[in-house]
């Protein structure tokens, strides 16, 4: 009998402690109340919750914030695509304006063997240690990628690889929250339109004949493709063509007349 | 009487560190410790967190001790700690905003530092008065700041290091705690009083 009381009077102990601990967090509760939109929350829960700041802020919650706020659009949330804008406008009492889906570019064709080298590098695989040296690592092109692969490493959606020295984004995989532009030490990395098939591997702004020097595969801007696209979508600009994304339609001939093959587009939609 | 507390702050900060000697808090010690800010918050709010831990703990540990319940202090020590995590945080998410932001999501994860329940279990059996609890509690939450803040330095400067590709992540992270535990490990020799 002594052992049952003791239990009981046990549980009753803990019980008491318990509910005077929740009627004080509760008490608290009021005291400490944040006036919070209750829309915060809902428009959390309608994120894709990838906390990947692709959109700009620090992360879902901050985002969720910022919508309710009026401070941001609510198509920002790459990973979540069109179906959430479409939500967070829902809840927000907004038109949801359709999205462009963006991928990540690195515009460089050097790999190994087609960039010439300062120097065999053999120091940590990091681009920023590799930077150290003549701040611009170890290809001569200062446009370059040099393929340490820290953007790979950024990467939370697994898209993005080093392929013969360069690094490749998988279109599919890619959400275009650009964490690989922040981990680029070189910043070479551009946000393209998922749509557009033809881009232009190559970002050197060095004048032709140094190109030429320093790289098999960089622009020299000839002109070429400027001349002989139909749609006037391309142009040499600090000696690097440049496409107009509005204006091209994709058609291709301007990959087919460089003289560099530098504007391939089956190379880059392929993958 | 000062001498106890100086005593018990030095050995707790370093002699008989929580995470170095007494394998307490390893948890937040790997899972914070990639950036020194994070690390550093992660640090204060433990140290406070054991602080008011310990004060109110040892008021539980009276009351249970007077109901001759002491065999149930593990379980009201949890939910003491539960309470005040919660506590804590809707106290700075209402008066200080920016830290509430800034800990973020390690705010609730200290109720299950094992490092707060263990300063007060130790509390209790060490049978230390209401200031000696306290000061136990803080500078053990200190040695736990010291411990992470050096932990997250040595992980910093790790990145630039060449070490074998098996060693990547938790492996060479391991390792490094181990090499610092034995580095604490030349404070154990101290006789203090």
């Amino acid at each position: 009998m002594d052992g049952i009381m003791n239990i009981v009077y046990a549980i009753l102990v803990l019980g008491i402690m318990g509910a005077v601990f929740g009627g004080l967090l509760a008490f608290a509760a009021k005291i400490f109340h944040v006036e919070q939109d209750p829309r915060i929350e809902e428009v959390r829960a309608a994120l894709a919750g990838a906390n990947c700041g692709g959109c700009g802020f620090a992360g879902c919650d901050a985002y969720a914030a910022a919508v309710v706020a009026g401070e941001a659009p609510p198509n920002k949330c790459s990973p979540g695509g069109a179906a959430t804008a479409e939500k967070v406008a829902a809840i927000m009492g907004l038109d949801a304006e359709p999205e462009v889906k963006y991928v990540a570019f690195v515009p460089c064709s050097g790999g190994t063997g087609v960039a010439k080298e300062f120097f065999d590098y053999e120091g940590p695989k990091d681009c920023v240690a590799a930077m150290r040296f003549g701040n611009k690592g170890p290809k001569q092109c200062q446009f370059s990628c040099i393929g340490l692969g820290n953007c790979v490493r950024a990467c939370q959606f697994g898209a993005m690889h080093i392929e013969n020295g360069v690094a490749v984004v998988d279109r599919e995989k890619c959400v275009a929250c650009m964490a690989c532009y922040d981990a680029c030490p070189k910043k070479i990395i551009r946000k393209v339109p998922y749509e557009q098939r033809v881009l232009v591997g190559c970002r050197s702004e060095d004048k032709g004949a140094q190109t030429r020097k320093i790289c098999d595969a960089g622009c020299i801007g000839c002109m070429k493709c400027q001349k002989e696209c139909p749609h006037e979508a391309i142009k040499v600009v600090n000696f690097v063509a440049t496409i107009d994304y509005d204006k091209c339609t994709g058609c291709g001939h301007c990959a087919e007349v460089c003289p560099r093959h530098i504007i391939h587009p089956q190379k880059i939609y392929e993958q | 009487m000062f001498d106890s507390v100086l005593t018990i702050a030095l050995g707790a900060i370093l002699i008989n560190n929580f995470i170095f000697s007494q394998f307490l808090g390893c948890c937040p010690f790997l899972g914070c410790s990639t950036k020194i800010d994070t690390a550093l918050g992660m640090g204060l709010a433990v140290t406070f967190v054991m602080g008011l831990a310990s004060a109110i703990c040892y008021a539980v540990n009276m009351l249970l001790i007077a109901l001759e319940l002491e065999y149930m202090s593990t379980l009201a020590f949890i939910l003491v700690i539960a309470v005040l995590v919660q506590f804590v945080e809707m106290f700075l998410k209402k008066s200080v905003p920016s830290l509430y932001t800034a800990l973020g999501i390690f705010l609730p994860l200290i109720t299950t530092n094992c490092a707060v329940l263990g300063v007060v279990l130790l509390n209790v059996q060490n049978n230390y008065n209401f200031i000696e609890s306290v000061v136990y509690g803080i500078t053990g939450g200190l040695g736990f700041l010291v411990a992470i803040v050096l932990f997250a330095s040595v992980r910093d400067r790790l990145q630039f290091a060449d070490y074998p590709e098996s060693f990547d992540g938790f492996p060479i992270a391991l390792v490094t705690a181990g090499l610092l535990a034995l580095a604490f490990m030349g404070f154990s020799g101290m006789k203090i009083g």
